[in-house]
């Protein structure tokens, strides 16, 4: 399956600021890490903060900091904030009510428990053990080797 | 938490408020506890199930087959998780690998380490066996069980699990 793209950059904003709690990080700085619209990221973080995930900081040195529990936090939480992980047929979709309809509904919903198990099943905070577990000489903010 | 590693092997962690636990392997007095915390937490009492899988498990292949409880130091010594595995070979074409088929911590208790202890403990187990490969499986549905492996390092496998009913 491919996320889409507002909920891959909620991720990928979600996740770089719940992996420097101790930072203010600004969008521009996401954006140009990420190689991804800064406009388009403005409004997936506007997204991110009215459901409690991010906080603006305001000033001159204003960005965003993390706000939500990434032990408590899962993939899903932030997916579902711009899409539905549930999407299939239905009743009232075309074609739903016949033997074929109800027969391919039935595996789209076998995928789709699979699909939201995953999701569901990790936290921001695995996601960062992994990736630190992955990289450990390289500094997560810099993509550089640690300096320590 | 700090932790130390006993004379005799067994792994204690101690917590900030000073309790702590050891994770050991079970012993015959323990199955009512394990039963009951069992059935705490996955609501179906299998007393019977529990007591013969652990007298099977002192009987054949003792070297591939674990069975550990989480006691706490106190003096209650109550038993806080259990976790019960083996390694099994070449069923549905996989190479021999470890199986995690139990693993529980009392409610009142989680987010301390015991379940990390125990799932430590099983793997290195499985290391002793020689075999490289850990496998659970888990309900959908079982939001802090699959979270709990995940955080451990387990990702999904090469197989689907498939079923039916039979009429």
């Amino acid at each position: 399956m491919k996320l889409q793209t507002a909920s891959r950059l909620a991720l990928y904003a979600v996740l770089e600021l719940a992996g420097h709690p101790e930072r203010q990080i600004s969008a521009g700085e996401i954006s140009r890490k990420y190689g991804i619209s800064a406009h388009h990221l403005a409004k997936v973080l506007h997204a991110l903060g009215r459901a409690g995930h991010v906080r603006a900081v305001r000033g001159a040195s204003g960005g965003y900091v993390y706000a939500g529990n990434a032990k408590r936090t899962t993939l899903r939480d932030i997916i579902e904030l711009f899409e539905s992980l549930d999407d299939r047929h239905g009743p009232g979709e075309p074609g739903a009510e016949t033997p074929v309809g109800e027969a391919l509904d039935e595996v789209l919903g076998e995928t789709n428990a699979i699909i939201g198990a995953t999701f569901n099943s990790i936290t921001l905070a695995t996601i960062l053990k992994q990736i630190a577990a992955a990289a450990p000489d390289i500094d997560a903010g810099t993509g550089q080797p640690d300096a320590r | 938490m700090t932790e130390n590693e006993t004379s005799q092997g067994t792994f204690e962690a101690a917590g900030q408020s000073g309790d702590g636990f050891v994770i050991r392997r079970a012993r015959r007095e323990d199955i009512a506890a394990v039963a009951a915390l069992d059935e705490q937490v996955s609501g179906v009492a299998k007393d019977a199930y529990l007591s013969e899988l652990f007298e099977s498990y002192q009987t054949r292949r003792a070297e591939q087959r674990f069975f550990y409880v989480a006691e706490d130091s106190g003096e209650e010594h109550r038993i806080l998780g259990f976790a019960i595995g083996e390694i099994r070979a070449w069923e549905f074409g996989s190479t021999p690998c470890g199986w995690v088929f139990a693993l529980s911590v009392e409610p009142g208790v989680r987010e301390e380490g015991v379940g990390e202890a125990l799932l430590r403990h099983m793997s290195d187990g499985f290391r002793r066996a020689g075999v490289r490969k850990l496998r659970t499986m888990v309900r959908h549905r079982n939001h802090l069980l699959l979270s709990f492996f995940r955080s451990e390092g387990l990702k999904a496998g090469p197989y689907l699990q498939l079923e039916k009913e039979l009429r």
